[in-house]
């Protein structure tokens, strides 16, 4: 039996609120999808990453549109989801340049948005049916 | 705090390795044999890197 124009919209929309769901907290994608080990791992091991580069005195970039790198990683930052928004109204990620770890804590954060990223593409493939 | 560059490397490392080992493998033994594999590249790979660079005097 082919699927109705309807039953095809509501299958995209579902898909994009799984999209949705796993940018916003890092693995919830795959835990609505019934991946449940996959999901908790991502969970745990990207907010422990992004908590890890917050501690080490990272810094949660602005959106400067007049400096491009320092807007890609911000976008990059973001990628975390939720937990980006929460952490900036807290004050956190304030980084401190003179701090040693600094650089460290920039690279946990921003790394850990983007694995985010990808894990958002594979709920997205997952969500599809292709894996 | 006392952080050594090794040992955030190796951090670094080891949720990078975890986080691919369960996206790229679908069944958990292949997930922990690739994130272990991609763990070991990482973390010799980057001390490997870090000898050649001790030839090369600032």
């Amino acid at each position: 039996m082919r699927a109705t124009t309807a039953d095809r919209e509501q299958s995209a929309t579902y898909t994009y609120l799984i999209c949705l769901a796993a940018w916003a907290i890092p693995g919830a994608g795959h835990l609505l999808l019934g991946r449940l080990q996959k999901g908790l791992t991502f969970l745990i091991a990207l907010l422990l990453m992004f908590l890890f580069g917050l501690w080490l005195e990272g810094r949660l970039f602005p959106v400067a549109v007049t400096q491009p790198l320092v807007a890609l990683a911000a976008l990059a930052d973001m990628g975390i989801g939720v937990a980006f928004f929460i952490a900036r109204a807290a004050g956190a990620g304030a980084g401190r340049v003179t701090a040693l770890t600094y650089e460290y804590g920039n690279a946990f954060l921003i790394v850990a948005g983007l694995m985010n990223l990808l894990v958002v593409l594979d709920a997205y493939d997952t969500a599809q049916g292709r894996k | 705090m006392r952080a050594s560059h090794l040992g955030l490397m190796i951090v670094f490392a080891l949720f990078v390795s975890v986080v691919f080992g369960t996206l790229m493998r679908d069944e958990p033994k292949e997930q922990l044999r690739f994130g272990a594999q991609l763990f070991a590249a990482f973390v010799g790979g980057g001390i490997a890197l870090g000898w050649v660079l001790y030839f090369f005097p600032l």
